[in-house]
C-alpha cells in the first residue's frame, strides 16, 4: 500500500503556520481565505492575513497574471506578520502553482487540484510540461486531488450547471484545509446560508462541497507526508475578538471620531483602488448620520468635502495616491481658508497608475510636502488594521481642534489585511466637542485661539458672522483680501506654526521594544510595523542591542523624535519606497540615519529585515 | 375691536446686501450691472443674508461674492459647482448662489457644472457668459465665435464654441433661462424665477467685457436692434417679438426648426405662432439654439421641475451630527471571547 491512513497519526502540532490559497481571479480565493480566517480565529489563534490579487477583475482564465491569491499566518503566538514563507500552498491550476512556488518553505505541502493540471492550462502557465512530473518539485509535498470532478460529484445531486457545479470548488478545497487543521466548519455553513438566503440551492451545493472535501480529508489514503495538524490557541488578553481589516477600522474609526467631534459626516469620494472600500462601508453607515456622496471625480470629491466643512459638518476624502494628486489644488485651498478636513490616502505602488492593487509606502513626500506654496498640513499614518480606527479618530481630532487638513496613510495592504482586534469600549474615549463660533463681537473669520492658532469656525446659517472667504491671502486682523507684503509673511508663519504646535498636542515618541539609548533602532512608519517587530523581537531574543521605533504622527513629528534618535549609534529606516522618511529624518535632525527600501509591491519578509539590521550593526550597508 | 397685526414684514433696500469691500471690476464692467440686479433680486426677496452663500470659482466673475453682504466662499478655477454641492449636502437649508464665468464653468469646471445639473443639486447657478478670458488678459475662451483673435490666438480661433443654454439642456439641467446684463427690468426677474425654482437652475446671463470683448452682444442687445433680435419668451404666452410685436416664431412646415412669421391682423394664433410651453424641453432645446439672424432668445427657456438631489440624500435640514452606538457598531458580524 502507498501512503499511509492518516487517522493513525496524532495531529503534529505547530506553533503556527502559513497557508496561501491561490487560483483564478474568479476562483473565489479572497472569499475561501476569509472564511478560514474567520474560523481560525474563533478556534483562538491569532492571525494575520494578506490578499494579493491582480487588478484585472476576471483576467483570462488560467494566466499567471489572473492569479488571486489570499495568505494568512496563524499561530499560537502573537503574529505580526501575514508570514514570509508558506507552509500549505493550495494551488487551484498551473498559473497559481507557478506564481507562488518561489514563497514556499522548503518541504512545503502543495496541494493541486489535477482536474485543472492538464496540457491546454499548462500552455497558459507557459510550463513547457506537466511540473507535477518533471521533478522541478521533488523539494516539496504534493497532493495531488482532482478536486473539479470531486466537486462535480458532490454537488450532483443539487441540480446545478456544470459551471454553477464548478463554482463550489473552493470550498471543497477550503473543506480539505478545515480538516488538516481541525477547524469546525460551521461558521462557513452559516455564512453560505446568509449569502446564498435567496437561492438554497447553490447553498447547499456549497455546503456539500464543504462536507466532502472534508470528508475525504478524513477517508483517503493520503500520500506519505501528507497529516493533520494543530495550532492550539494562542495567549491573547481575556476579551471580546472580531476579525478586521483596515477599511473597516477606518470607517468606524471615523464615525466615532465624528460623533467624539459632536460633528455630522460628509464622506465624498470618487472609486479608487484600493481605497473604494472605505466609501462602500460608509456608505453603509447611513443610519448613524453618514452621508456618503459618490462625486464625478477626484477633484469634486475633495470641493464637496471642504464646502460640507465650510457649512458646518465634517468633510471627508478618500483616495489613492493619483487621485491625491488630482486633489492637491483643491488641499491648498482648505489650508488658505483654515477649513477641517480629513483625507484618506490608501497609498499604492506608483507612479502613475503603478500597481494599483500592490501596497508601497510611497506617497510620505506627496502627503507632507506636495503642494504649491508653503501649505502645511497635518499627516499621520496607521501602522496595523486595527490602528486604522485610533488613527482615524486622531485625524478627526486635529482637524478639527486646529481647522486643518489632516492626511491619514495608510496603504493598500493595510486596506484589505485583516487581524483579530481586541474591540475597545467607546466610552473610553475622550470627547472633543466641536463649538462652533456665535458672537458677532468683534468677530472676524481669522480670529485664533491663541494656544492651537486655529481660527474660529463660523458656518453660514448664523447670524451676524456672514463674512466671505477664499484662497487669496487675508489680511491677518480682518479676513479681507490682502496683497500686503509683511501681512503675507504673517500669515504664511502662523499656518506653519499652527501645525508645528500640533507637536506639544501629541504623545512623545516612545520606543517599541528595547532601550531608549542604544547601538541601533529600526525606526519605521504605517504598515511595516508587523514585520519590523517580528524581526526586531528575534534579533532582542538573539541578545542584539536592537531598539524598534515607530511612528504615527509623521508631521509634524513628535516633539522629542530628535533627541530620541539621537541616543541611537545607528538608525535604520526599513520602507516600503525608495527612501522618503529617512530622507525627512536627516532634513529635519541632521541625522545620518540609513534606509532600506523595498518597492515590489510586496510587503517585507522578516528575514529581509533581520539580514538588513544585521548589517546595520555590523557597520555595512543594509 | 381685536386689530389682526400682520406679520412683521422685513424691509430690505439692496444696497443691505452690498458688502464693504471696494468693487474692483474694470469701470463699465457689465458685472456691476449684474451686482446691482443680483442685490435688488435679494431685497425683492427679502432674503436672509446669514442663509445665503454666494459660492465662486475663479476669474473676474468669480470675484462676486466678496462684494454681497452674505456668507461667500472664493473657492478654485472651475470648481465651485462641487464645493456648492457640499455646501448643499451639510445643509439643504442654505440659500446657494454659484458664480462663475464662461471660462470657470465651461471649460476648466465643465465636468462639474454637467454633474451639478444632470444631479439636480438646488443650487442658483449663475453663468457670466462674455466671450471671453477677463483676468488672464483677454485670450479666446470655449463659447468664442470661430475666428476670435486673442493673444492666444494672434490668427483668429480655430474651434466651434459651445452653447451654455445648450449645453444645460444636455445635462438634463431641469432650469435654464437667459438674461442680459444690462437688461434690469428682465434680468432680476430671471434671477428671482431662478431662485423659486427647487433643484438646480441654470442661468447664462450675456456679459459685456468692455476691456477685452467690448460689443460681443451688440448685434442683440443693443438699443436700437434690441427689439428685433431678441425674443423675450414668458410661459403661456406667444412666442412673439419685434418693435411693433408684429412677428413670431412658428415650426417650419415639413422640418424640426423655428422660423420667423409675419403677424398678419388675425394675429399670432392665425399665423401658426407657437405660445411658450418651458415645461417642453424641446421648445427650449430649438429657442436655446436660435442665432442671428433669427432672434436670440431670453428668458426662462425651460422649467420642468423634479426633486432635488440633496433633498433626497439628506432632507430639508442641517445634516445632523454622527449618532448612534459606535459599541454596537463594531460589534456588528462574528465576535468571540476569549477567556
Amino acid at each position: 500500500m502507498e501512503g499511509t491512513s492518516v487517522l493513525a497519526q496524532p495531529r503534529q502540532e505547530m506553533e503556527s503556520a502559513v497557508v496561501r490559497f491561490a487560483g483564478d481571479s474568479g476562483d473565489g480565493m479572497q472569499l475561501t481565505g476569509s472564511q478560514f480566517t474567520l474560523a481560525t480565529a474563533l478556534a483562538g489563534n491569532d492571525l494575520a492575513t494578506f490578499p494579493d490579487f491582480p487588478a484585472e477583475i476576471r483576467a483570462p482564465v488560467g494566466t499567471t497574471y489572473g492569479v488571486s491569491a489570499f495568505q494568512i499566518n496563524f499561530g499560537a503566538r502573537t503574529i505580526r506578520t501575514a508570514g514570509d514563507a508558506v507552509d500549505v500552498l493550495v494551488a487551484m491550476n498551473p498559473a497559481a502553482l507557478k506564481v507562488n512556488r518561489s514563497d514556499l518553505k522548503p518541504g512545503a505541502l502543495i496541494i493541486v487540484d489535477t482536474g485543472a493540471f492538464n496540457a491546454k492550462n499548462f500552455a497558459k502557465a507557459h510550463y513547457a510540461a506537466d511540473p507535477l512530473e518533471d521533478g522541478s518539485l521533488d523539494a516539496y509535498r504534493i497532493l495531488r486531488v482532482d478536486m473539479s470532478s470531486a466537486t462535480e460529484k458532490a454537488v450532483e445531486s443539487h441540480g446545478l450547471t456544470k459551471k454553477e457545479a464548478l463554482r463550489c470548488k473552493n470550498m471543497w478545497a477550503l473543506g480539505l484545509i478545515y480538516w488538516m487543521f481541525g477547524r469546525d466548519r460551521q461558521s462557513t455553513v452559516d455564512w453560505l446560508e446568509t449569502k446564498f438566503g435567496k437561492t438554497p440551492q447553490i447553498a447547499n451545493a456549497n455546503i456539500a462541497a464543504l462536507n466532502a472535501g472534508h470528508a475525504y480529508g478524513e477517508t483517503a489514503e493520503l500520500p506519505t507526508g501528507v497529516r493533520t495538524y494543530s495550532v492550539p490557541a494562542a495567549k491573547l488578553p481575556a476579551g471580546l475578538y472580531r476579525n478586521v481589516t483596515g477599511a473597516e477600522a477606518l470607517a468606524w474609526g471615523l464615525v466615532a471620531g465624528c460623533k467624539l467631534a459632536g460633528l455630522p459626516m460628509t464622506f465624498c469620494s470618487y472609486p479608487i483602488t484600493p481605497a473604494s472600500q472605505l466609501l462602500h462601508l460608509l456608505a453603509g453607515a447611513k443610519s448613524y448620520g453618514v452621508t456618503t456622496f459618490q462625486a464625478e471625480d477626484e477633484i469634486a470629491a475633495i470641493c464637496a468635502a471642504i464646502g460640507a466643512s465650510y457649512a458646518g459638518a465634517l468633510g471627508i476624502t478618500s483616495s489613492s495616491g493619483p487621485g491625491i494628486a488630482l486633489k492637491t489644488e483643491a488641499l491648498g485651498l482648505a489650508i488658505s481658508v483654515e477649513l477641517p478636513l480629513v483625507v484618506v490616502n490608501s497609498q499604492r505602488g506608483g507612479p502613475s497608475t503603478g500597481l494599483p492593487t500592490k501596497t508601497e509606502q510611497s506617497d510620505l513626500f506627496q502627503a507632507v510636502y506636495g503642494r504649491n506654496g508653503d501649505a502645511p498640513l497635518a499627516v499621520i499614518a496607521s501602522r496595523s488594521p486595527h490602528d486604522c480606527f485610533e488613527v482615524a479618530i486622531e485625524a478627526v481630532r486635529l482637524a478639527t481642534t486646529y481647522m486643518t487638513p489632516v492626511m491619514l496613510l495608510t496603504d493598500g495592504y493595510l486596506a484589505n489585511a485583516s487581524e483579530p482586534w481586541q474591540l475597545p469600549s467607546f466610552a473610553d474615549y475622550q470627547p472633543f466637542p466641536v463649538a462652533f463660533h456665535s458672537d458677532p463681537e468683534g468677530f472676524h473669520p481669522f480670529r485664533r485661539d491663541p494656544e492651537t492658532l486655529a481660527r474660529v469656525w463660523a458656518k453660514p446659517g448664523t447670524p451676524g458672522l456672514m463674512h466671505r472667504i477664499g484662497g487669496i491671502e487675508k489680511d491677518y486682523d480682518s479676513g479681507n483680501i490682502s496683497y500686503d507684503p509683511a501681512n503675507h509673511q504673517r500669515m504664511t508663519d502662523t499656518r506653519a506654526a499652527k501645525i508645528a504646535g500640533i507637536a506639544r498636542d501629541i504623545p512623545a515618541q516612545g520606543v517599541e521594544q528595547g532601550s531608549e539609548r542604544g547601538r541601533l533602532a529600526v525606526v519605521g512608519w504605517g504598515s511595516t510595523y508587523g514585520p519590523i517587530s517580528r524581526a526586531v523581537a528575534n534579533l532582542r531574543n538573539a541578545g542584539e542591542d536592537v531598539s524598534q521605533v515607530h511612528l504615527r504622527h509623521i508631521w509634524p513629528l513628535p516633539a522629542n523624535l530628535g533627541e530620541l534618535l539621537a541616543g541611537y549609534d545607528t538608525v535604520l529606516v526599513p520602507e516600503m519606497n525608495n527612501g522618503q522618511l529617512v530622507k525627512l529624518l536627516r532634513a529635519e535632525y541632521l541625522l545620518p540615519a540609513v534606509g532600506l527600501s523595498k518597492v515590489s509591491g510586496k510587503p517585507f519578509k522578516i528575514a529581509e529585515l533581520e539580514t538588513a539590521i544585521h548589517a546595520a550593526l555590523e557597520g555595512r550597508e543594509p | 375691536m381685536n386689530v389682526v397685526t400682520p406679520p412683521e414684514k422685513l424691509e430690505r433696500k439692496a444696497k443691505d446686501y452690498a458688502s464693504d469691500q471696494e468693487v474692483r471690476w474694470c469701470p463699465g464692467c457689465g458685472d456691476y450691472a449684474i451686482l446691482k440686479a443680483m442685490q435688488k433680486t435679494c431685497a425683492d426677496l427679502a432674503l436672509r443674508p446669514e442663509n445665503t452663500v454666494f459660492v465662486s470659482g475663479i476669474g473676474c466673475a468669480a470675484r462676486f461674492p466678496y462684494y454681497m453682504s452674505t456668507y461667500g466662499f472664493h473657492t478654485i478655477h472651475g470648481r465651485a459647482p462641487a464645493v456648492a454641492t457640499g455646501v448643499k449636502l451639510a445643509n439643504p437649508e442654505l440659500d446657494v448662489w454659484v458664480i462663475g464665468g464662461d471660462g470657470d464653468m465651461l471649460s476648466i469646471g465643465g465636468n462639474h457644472l454637467l454633474h451639478v445639473l444632470r444631479r439636480n443639486v438646488d443650487l442658483n447657478v449663475l453663468l457670466f457668459n462674455n466671450e471671453i478670458y477677463g483676468l488672464t488678459k483677454g485670450q479666446y475662451s470655449p463659447t468664442s465665435r470661430i475666428g476670435t483673435r486673442s493673444p492666444s490666438t494672434p490668427g483668429g480661433s480655430l474651434d466651434a464654441p459651445v452653447s451654455a443654454a445648450l449645453f444645460a439642456l444636455g445635462s438634463g439641467a431641469r432650469f435654464v433661462a437667459r438674461a442680459v446684463d444690462t437688461q434690469q427690468k428682465q434680468l432680476p426677474e430671471v434671477l428671482k424665477r431662478a431662485h423659486g425654482h427647487r433643484g438646480a437652475s441654470f442661468v447664462e446671463i450675456f456679459q459685456n467685457c468692455i476691456v477685452y470683448n467690448d460689443g460681443a452682444f451688440e448685434h442683440f442687445t443693443a438699443r436700437d436692434v434690441v427689439e428685433e433680435m431678441q425674443i423675450y419668451v414668458e410661459h403661456g404666452r406667444p412666442l412673439v417679438f419685434g418693435k411693433n410685436r408684429d412677428k413670431g416664431l412658428r415650426l417650419k412646415p415639413g422640418s424640426i426648426a423655428l422660423e420667423v412669421v409675419e403677424l398678419g391682423a388675425e394675429g399670432p394664433e392665425a399665423a401658426g405662432v407657437l405660445v411658450h410651453d418651458e415645461t417642453d424641453r424641446m421648445l427650449a432645446t430649438l429657442l436655446a439654439g436660435l442665432q442671428p439672424p433669427l432672434p436670440v432668445a431670453i428668458g426662462v427657456l425651460y422649467c420642468d421641475p423634479a426633486e432635488s438631489y440633496e433633498h433626497q440624500v439628506v432632507g430639508e435640514q442641517m445634516a445632523a451630527a454622527v449618532e448612534g452606538d459606535i459599541d454596537a457598531l463594531l460589534r456588528r458580524g462574528h465576535t468571540w471571547t476569549v477567556e
